[in-house]
């Protein structure tokens, strides 16, 4: 089985404006939805109590929410999870003290509302208890700021590392190429309302790295076409390289996908968004690091003397 | 030719066998047990306990499928979760006779059911997280500045009675914020008192103030002073939080610090986070009082006591050894006095002992009280819970000042450790709050394994599938050494008994759905080789020498994510990164020098080699071949 059978290297850099048209207003869109939207942070970031419970029958979730109200919870969430039988609270952060007790108090307040069921009405039975988070103000706003660090700490580790191995031009498109992807995957999880969590970020951060792997098969390639075939303009180059690595390029993401499709399939809620946030860096990996970081490194003007140069040095020395 | 080198294929082997060895533990599960801990940490969990242990159950006739003994518990390993409960109710009577007063925690738990000659090699399973095993979670901020006000409130007192020692007259003394306020009338006096202080007080920063006519000394903490008891605090927190959890009879409790002034408890199999919570924040307090010897030497009166009729005034103890005896109600001296514990020797017998360093108040009151009551016992008691135990009873021997008192007599080393370390963890030197807390239960924990674990399988047969239909036997090569990856992945794990958590579930699934990138671009390579007209033998070396280059950078740029996650990552985010980096490292040798070998094998010794099986070969203008 081969599935790519290409003849000639395909012309991708003839169409780099249109691929960096392209990426420049899903970038734009994605910025757009960010500062309009915003990101639906999780408990993790913002603080409050998560709980999830678990009932025997599936409850009204109305009814629920009004007990909730009357006892003095004010924008609580409260959602199916996973199934009808499953729900999930979220009480943001209050001013007044105990808020370490909110769990025990949201527990107490679900027990009403099965005492109140009446013999018509399917009796809710009070729900056990699978899950309590408590989140503080102070760990939020660390999370946050050591998110940010570690995204700093990818980047200019990626820059440094690429920049030495291989040149600063192609440190530099490989980033853009990738920091466009995490703000695609954040656009989407601003417009869909879908919740940013811990693991998310981890997600996010792992798409950057493999994201730069992608980057880094293609330049090594154009690396050795630039060595070994003379007479290629840049471009010619840049589509050699690409050609033949493209295959390889779809295999290793759709073997990667085919995980992360299974976790999506079977991972349940808990890695759902984990999951999705990779789908979508995955996805957009393949276009980023082929058709955006390459035309980069070409309006930066890599060319051939960048790479030949230190081999001639090399050389006049042993003589 | 391709052979690898004797020793390479040695070190496969090894690493193959060694990574079966350290994932077999995984595979049998865990059994139900019973897990017997102290409570009071002094006493202590030997043989003889374990004896004990085996007598009860011989007596109730429950046949245990195994006894061990680790460092600081008792684990009965038994055939069903019904023998477990009956064993665990025959060793609670057993070692705990009065239920109030239990010394032994008993617990039900669960053990892993490999063989022991497994877990002599230290190859035990993964250990799980909170989220994969259910349990309670909290973390604790501790109060750095009520650390510091709390300490300054002794040395006001000390300050108090140093300055009345020396017949210095002063003003008043008065703890403000974060110093102590001395005030004078003369400034004499004040250059008196700063001398003196100065001597005396090495940690402390003295300053001239004045307000209206008042002349002032503003006292506070240098730096280091400061620096030091902070984090004395935290230490001692986190002992006292240790005798404490012990108590619950929790097995396996987390007790970390997290960066300068944090404490992560994290409780397996705890579902009570009432209970939980109320054993975190309570207080434990030490106590001085003296003997009443003349009521303890009257047997009559003793039996009385005994019987819980003590005389007015007193109170029945037992001390440990067994003998009971009679303490007074008045409390002559107590914890808030204590400033260090530490285990030592007798300079004269040579014995084991216990140093205790009392502050310059609690000096003076044990320099009366020994002066007044030589040849006397007094009794240093713990009380927790509002009940109390007599840790010690010594007789005074001479009067002792200066506040070094030492504790000896009928001690063996590891007693004294015990001592000391009660006698430091008595109370929480700090106060603490909860920042952050997790419950989770555990069919939710059983439920991520199971999706986890399912997501993981399903994954690797789909990339299984196509590699071997693409890339035929170097697919199923590819397949070999995610495998082996995935073999040493686990086995790594499991030997770092690093935490095992969802994300780091996640992480394992992704480090195989991204391992497999080398070995496509290995394949690819190989594939490209033949079609520029390789031999075959020739296309297997380049394919891989020139393919190790580009799957290095690539690898290593996956690597900085995973350390800036270890760096800056905590709780699930660590779990993941853990995992990312160790799959990086183990798929470099899997997919590169594992594979090489088994292709090398296969491949390797053929002289005359016409193909290679890898699937069909596309060339441009020849059609396919």
């Amino acid at each position: 089985m081969e599935f790519f059978r290409i003849r000639k290297d395909i012309p991708f850099m003839r169409h780099a404006l249109v691929f960096n048209v392209i990426s420049l207003i899903t970038f734009l869109l994605a910025i757009f939805f960010l500062v309009n939207k915003g990101l639906h942070f999780s408990i993790e970031f913002t603080g409050g109590t998560l709980l999830e419970v678990n009932y025997a029958q599936a409850p009204d979730l109305d009814k629920l929410r009004k007990q909730m109200e009357a006892d003095g919870f004010t924008d609580t969430q409260v959602q199916n999870f996973g199934s009808s039988r499953d729900v999930l609270i979220r009480v943001p952060l209050s001013k007044d003290a105990e808020t370490s007790k909110v769990g025990d108090r949201v527990m107490a307040s679900l027990a009403r509302v099965g005492a109140g069921s009446t013999a018509d009405s399917p009796a809710v039975v009070a729900p056990t208890l699978k899950r309590v988070e408590f989140v503080g103000p102070q760990v939020g706003k660390e999370l946050a700021s050591d998110g940010a660090m570690a995204l700093l700490l990818v980047v200019c580790g990626i820059v440094l590392y690429l920049a030495m191995r291989f040149e600063w031009r192609f440190a530099i498109s490989a980033i853009i190429a990738n920091l466009h992807d995490v703000v695609i995957i954040l656009g989407f999880f601003a417009l869909f309302r879908w919740e940013f969590s811990l693991p998310v970020l981890a997600a996010v951060l792992a798409v950057l790295g493999y994201s730069v792997n992608e980057s880094v098969v293609v330049f090594d390639r154009v690396r050795e076409t630039f060595k070994k075939k003379r007479g290629l303009t840049t471009p010619q180059v840049l589509d050699h390289a690409i050609t033949s690595t493209i295959s390889r390029t779809i295999i290793t993401h759709g073997c990667t996908q085919m995980m992360v499709t299974s976790m999506l399939i079977f991972g349940g809620p808990a890695l759902h968004y984990f999951a999705l946030a990779l789908t979508i860096g995955i996805l957009f990996g393949i276009y980023s690091s082929v058709l955006v970081a390459s035309p980069l490194v070409m309006w930066m003007g890599v060319s051939r003397e960048q790479f030949v140069q230190a081999k001639v040095e090399k050389q006049e020395a042993v003589v | 030719m391709n052979r690898y080198p004797l020793w390479k294929n040695i070190t496969v082997l090894i690493a193959v066998v060694l990574g079966l060895l350290y994932t077999l533990p995984n595979f049998f599960g865990e059994g139900p047990a019973v897990q017997v801990a102290s409570v009071k940490s002094t006493h202590k969990v030997d043989a003889k306990l374990m004896a004990q242990v085996e007598d009860a159950l011989k007596g109730a006739a429950i046949v245990p499928q195994g006894i061990v003994l680790d460092l600081n518990s008792v684990r009965v390993r038994l055939a069903d979760t019904d023998t477990q409960l009956k064993a665990k109710d025959v060793i609670e009577k057993a070692l705990n006779p009065v239920a109030a007063d239990a010394t032994y925690s008993v617990a039900l738990n669960l053990v892993s059911n490999s063989p022991n000659w497994l877990t002599s090699i230290h190859a035990l399973p993964m250990y799980l997280g909170l989220d994969l095993r259910g349990g309670v979670h909290f973390l604790l901020q501790v109060d750095m500045n009520g650390a510091l006000t709390k300490r300054l409130d002794s040395i006001g007192a000390d300050l108090r009675s140093l300055l009345r020692d020396k017949n210095i007259r002063h003003g008043g003394i008065g703890r403000e914020g974060q110093g102590v306020t001395i005030r004078f009338r003369e400034t004499e006096t004040r250059d008196k008192a700063r001398d003196i202080l100065a001597e005396n007080q090495p940690d402390l920063l003295l300053v001239d103030a004045q307000e209206g006519p008042d002349l002032k000394l503003v006292a506070t903490l240098k730096p280091a002073a400061q620096k030091r008891i902070q984090e004395f605090a935290v230490k001692q927190n986190i002992t006292t939080l240790h005798n404490r959890i012990n108590e619950l009879g929790v097995s396996e409790p987390v007790i970390q610090q997290q960066g300068a002034d944090r404490i992560v408890v994290q409780l397996p199999g705890v579902q009570d986070t009432a209970k939980a919570k109320d054993i975190l924040g309570r207080t434990a307090t030490l106590e001085v009082r003296m003997v009443d010897d003349e009521a303890s030497a009257n047997a009559s009166v003793m039996e009385q006591a005994a019987r819980g009729q003590p005389p007015a005034g007193t109170e029945y103890y037992v001390e440990r050894g067994g003998r009971g005896l009679l303490v007074k109600k008045q409390v002559v001296l107590t914890g808030e006095r204590l400033t260090d514990a530490q285990p030592g020797f007798d300079n004269q017998t040579h014995e084991a002992a216990v140093h205790l360093s009392l502050d310059s108040a609690g000096a003076r009151i044990f320099k009366d009280l020994t002066r007044d009551n030589v040849g006397k016992r007094m009794a240093i008691l713990l009380i927790e819970k509002g009940k109390g135990e007599v840790v010690t009873a010594p007789v005074i021997r001479t009067e002792i000042g200066g506040g070094r008192v030492q504790i000896s007599g009928r001690m063996s080393t590891m007693e004294a450790n015990d001592v000391a370390l009660l006698l430091r963890a008595g109370s929480l030197a700090a106060p603490m709050d909860i920042i952050e807390e997790r419950t989770i239960g555990p069919s939710l924990g059983a439920d991520n394994i199971a999706k986890g674990f399912h997501s993981t399988l399903w994954g690797f047969a789909a990339i299984a599938t196509f590699m071997m239909a693409y890339y035929l036997l170097f697919g199923l090569v590819s397949v070999v050494a995610l495998s082996a990856n995935m073999l040493l992945l686990v086995a790594l794990l499991s030997l770092l008994q690093a935490t095992l958590t969802l994300p780091g579930i996640a992480a394992i699934a992704l480090a195989l759905g991204m391992a497999i990138d080398s070995n496509v671009l290995i394949n690819e390579r190989v594939r490209e080789e033949l079609r520029n007209g390789s031999t075959p033998q020739a296309a297997i070396t380049a394919g891989y020498e020139r393919a190790w280059a580009t799957i290095l950078d690539s690898n290593v740029t996956t690597l900085i994510v995973g350390i800036a996650l270890l760096i800056f990552g905590s709780g699930p985010i660590r779990g993941f990164a853990v995992v990312h980096c160790l799959g990086i490292l183990t798929s470099l040798f899997s997919s590169v020098v594992l594979s090489r070998a088994v292709v090398n094998l296969i491949y390797g010794r053929r002289r005359k080699l016409d193909a290679l099986s890898i699937g069909q070969i596309w060339k441009p203008g020849l059609g396919t071949k």
